[in-house]
């Protein structure tokens, strides 16, 4: 204030210069006041619900009076199956979803910085960020169903392995009598021997009327004759009917291939049913035979993987989460690329660096802030998924899917009300995201 | 303080009257009088009651005609209807633990009521006792006694003993609907043969295999070991437990007969196991499970009743007067509190009107006697109805009588274990073994 020359700072202990202006205390005092609306917040929603929690783990089902367990819920967590599989999928989770993430992260933020249509590349991965997980894992749901009919992906496979292994024209059938057998390699032989002169009767059951290959109509047993062996394959099927017999109202199966077998298996000619059914093996040498359909005929059309049982409902979920958060991933790594210095890089490809070694050696250690910042980020959340498990996984599957956020709701809110249990796995979920949030903190320490 | 005595008053003048018209009417022809739709709107009973339900879908926009039948008279009570679905006991429990439970609720469980009375969390509903006791049989009235009091109006019930077929389907394979145990074996057979599984399970929903279950047990042992084994009194792994659970596999080990296979069975919840036998095209011909079946078949399928499904009761497996013992299942209304509007409601809950405004849906059944057959909408109903109204021996269905944690809770419990059942059919012992352990934990956790 005083002009001119080196003055003497007053402490800033003392009297304000400027009189209205607060000193210390006040400054103190008013900064109290701004925070005490968010310190009411924190301490009513987060610390004593905290210590609450805390509290009441060591206690058992009935509350606080007098049910004094000790460590023994934090026993059950370790003892009970659910648990166990719980802990044992949030592992799984941890291992595969934060590395999967990043990676995928960081391979579409590196593949679309110079392309033009990066934005609305990146648009599109980052969309399903902005549902919630629980219309994520509703979707999903309908998307996962076995039936190729009405599941989506099973539809998908479906057609690919249609190409591969195409299904057979009878893919449901199965004989109408016992003399028709399985083979090995399934198809279906007749066990009764044949000679020339006699007639085979090969009756199906097991497709629907519309199943039957078009242009079929009414079997027709076919008469002895000599030198061949003739033969009918047809829908053994009508209300009424006999077995083993062909009844009106039944339809042959026409364009079925039928090999004709010595009694070792050795195959001597093939021929197509027609449309009624009826088929001959014609100029047949004396000798005992056999009739048999190939097992192509009854290849069964792929049933669809069961995304939804038991064993594939854990990457089921691995699946649909990583297509949530990939989009964050690529949009956090995104901006870490943009702000790089691109000095480096070009002095890198100056000395000869392939493209592979610029990524490995400059980029990617230079990107390690970010991806380490997501990849921290994606374990907390990991850790404590809950609604895309309960929205996604059927009912009978929630125990294979099981997570420790979900065993936790289950206990305490489920049938039994165990809050005493509830309350030691939510306290274990707490401890171990604890030192993923101290490494954060830190972190943020460090930037600051 | 002066205003609540008016209210309480002006209900007293409001309520006697509605009753004692009721009583009136009762005796006298069914068609024209019934209380409370010739009583003019009623204005001074006013409030909100808030009430959780389990129906959603279809069933709850049935309920919201009953409520709008309740508000033609009484216009100024606002009912606020909260659909839960299975997770009601999660959400109940929970407000009740927190000291918040809704003005109403609809349970399921006698089981849960019992232990909700026993914690004294419920109002009495004396005031409705001559309301209901005008309109239904003793029974009903000894249904929703609870220590001594009345606690609960049964106010829709559901016939569980029941078996759903796709009539077409049944046409077309030549078989007539069965009326013993080894006859459905056989048809379904047939079925299978003419080209159509013949069992659609909706096991992602375990109730449905305990309804399975427990129709098999009543039918093959009779009502008194039924209730034997509701109360626990015999434990799950008694004889008789294991020769239903080898029964019960004849069905869920006939897993080609099975629409979807096991793993189907698995996915597909009681809605989707409806739609899949009835839609079109039909994937599977048959379905067990109660009376609510055709609202979802009317709500979601083109099938027309009679022409396209129909219904028989479930087979008979010992032969005997037991036969045709009625299994049922019920909602029993419960009151946590008590106040005009709740008084209100309650009490015409009992009445013909309310039953009225669901019954012409179809798909509800109820003891009321004073609901004429004629006011449900096809043949299927009116037979249902008379079949519950006429029981000579009536069970009510024996998961809904567990404590909540063994009988009614997802994943666990009944729901769970008969889940793990249907996965491995040949493990009747070790399935009832592990029935019989969570039901003991149950029964112990309840008593404390």
């Amino acid at each position: 204030m005083s002009a001119g020359g080196i003055t003497a700072e007053p402490p800033i202990a003392a009297a304000p210069s400027v009189p209205g202006e607060p000193g210390r205390l006040g400054r103190s005092l008013t900064g109290a006041i701004f925070l005490a609306p968010a310190l009411f917040m924190l301490g009513v929603w987060l610390v004593y619900p905290t210590v609450y929690t805390i509290v009441r783990s060591f206690f058992g089902t009935s509350g606080f009076i007098g049910s004094w367990v000790g460590i023994d819920n934090y026993k059950t967590l370790f003892t009970t199956s659910t648990l166990t599989t719980a802990i044992k999928n949030n592992a799984i989770w941890v291992a595969v979803v934060p590395a999967l993430v990043v990676a995928l992260g960081l391979i579409f933020a590196v593949l679309t910085e110079r392309v033009r249509w990066a934005v609305a590349f990146k648009t599109a991965v980052f969309l399903p960020m902005a549902i919630s997980a629980f219309a994520t894992g509703v979707t999903w749901r309908i998307m996962y169903q076995q039936d190729p009919g009405v599941g989506a992906i099973n539809a998908l496979a479906k057609s690919i392995s249609g190409v591969f292994s195409p299904a057979g024209v009878l893919s449901q059938a199965f004989p109408s009598t016992s003399v028709l057998q399985t083979t090995t390699g399934g198809g279906l032989v007749l066990k009764t021997p044949l000679s020339p002169g006699s007639v085979a009767r090969l009756g199906l059951v097991g497709m629907p009327v519309s199943g039957v290959p078009k242009g079929a109509i009414q079997a027709v047993l076919p008469t002895a004759k000599p030198g061949q062996i003739d033969g009918v394959v047809w829908r053994d099927f009508s209300p009424g009917g006999k077995p083993g017999v062909v009844d009106k109202g039944e339809l042959g199966l026409p364009g079925v291939t039928l090999k004709l077998e010595t009694a070792t298996g050795k195959a001597v000619g093939s021929t197509r049913a027609s449309p009624d059914g009826t088929f001959d093996f014609t100029g047949v040498a004396p000798g005992s035979y056999r009739v048999a359909i190939g097992a192509q005929t009854f290849a069964k059309p792929f049933g669809g993987f069961a995304w939804l049982g038991p064993r594939l409902i854990t990457p089921s979920l691995l699946i649909a989460y990583i297509w949530i958060w990939a989009g964050f991933a690529m949009v956090v790594i995104g901006a870490g690329l943009a702000a790089m210095p691109r000095d480096v890089l070009e002095a890198a490809r100056t000395d000869g660096a392939s493209e592979w070694q610029v990524f490995r050696r400059v980029t990617v250690p230079l990107l390690a802030p970010v991806l380490s910042v997501v990849f921290v980020t994606m374990i907390i959340n990991v850790l404590k998924v809950f609604d895309l498990v309960i929205s996604l996984a059927p009912e009978s599957v929630q125990s294979n899917a099981n997570v420790i956020a979900l065993a936790m709701w289950r206990t305490a809110f489920g049938g039994e009300n165990d809050f005493g249990t509830g309350s030691a796995i939510a306290v274990f979920l707490f401890l171990l995201v604890l030192p993923v949030l101290a490494l954060n903190i830190r972190r943020f320490k460090r930037e600051v | 303080m002066k205003h609540r005595h008016m209210v309480s008053a002006g209900l007293v003048a409001i309520v006697l009257p509605l009753v004692l018209a009721a009583a009136a009417a009762g005796g006298a022809s069914k068609s024209q009088s019934r209380a409370g739709t010739s009583a003019a709107p009623n204005t001074s009973v006013s409030g909100t009651v808030s009430f959780d339900g389990i129906w959603t879908g279809s069933e709850a926009t049935d309920f919201a005609d009953v409520i709008a039948a309740f508000n033609k008279v009484y216009p100024n009570v606002h009912i606020k209807y909260n659909p839960l679905g299975n997770n009601e006991t999660t959400v109940l429990a929970t407000a009740i633990t927190g000291g918040n439970p809704p003005d109403m609720a609809d349970i399921a469980a006698p089981g849960y009521v019992n232990q909700l009375v026993s914690q004294g969390e419920l109002k009495p509903i004396t005031y409705a006792k001559s309301a209901i006791a005008q309109n239904f049989a003793p029974s009903w009235l000894q249904l929703g006694t609870f220590s001594g009091k009345l606690y609960a109006l049964v106010f829709k019930a559901a016939n569980k003993s029941l078996l759903w077929y796709n009539v077409p389907a049944f046409k077309a394979a030549g078989v007539t609907p069965p009326k013993t145990f080894a006859q459905l074996l056989s048809d379904a057979k047939t079925l299978q043969a003419s080209g159509i599984p013949a069992y659609s399970i909706g096991g992602s929903d375990g109730w449905t295999l305990t309804d399975l279950f427990e129709s098999i047990y009543l039918r093959t042992f009779g009502a008194a070991k039924y209730d034997l084994l509701a109360a626990h009194k015999i434990p799950w792994t008694d004889p008789s437990v294991i020769t239903a659970l080898h029964t019960m596999a004849k069905i869920l080990g006939d897993t080609s007969n099975i629409y979807g296979g096991t793993s189907g069975a698995l996915q597909y919840g009681f809605n989707d196991s409806v739609t899949n036998a009835f839609g079109s095209p039909a994937k599977a011909a048959m379905v067990f499970e109660a009376d609510f079946v055709e609202g979802v078949i009317l709500s979601s399928t083109k099938s027309k009743p009679g022409t396209g499904f129909n219904v028989v009761p479930f087979p008979s497996i010992t032969p005997g007067a037991d036969s045709t013992a009625v299994e049922i299942s019920g909602d029993l209304f419960v009151a946590f509190r008590d106040t005009p509007a709740i008084e209100a409601f309650v009490t015409f809950l009992a009445t013909p009107a309310a039953a009225d405004a669901w019954a012409k849906e179809g798909g509800f059944a109820t003891g009321n006697r004073n609901v004429p057959l004629s006011i449900y909408p096809d043949a299927i109903d009116r037979a249902d109805e008379a079949a519950v109204r006429t029981a000579t021996e009536t069970v009510f269905d024996m998961s809904d009588d567990q404590p909540a944690a063994f009988g009614s809770t997802t994943g666990q419990g009944e729901w769970g274990l008969f889940q793990t059942f249907l996965k491995s059919p040949s493990n009747a012992s070790g399935v009832a073994k592990q029935l019989e352990a969570a039901a003991s934990a149950a029964y112990k956790a309840e008593k404390k």
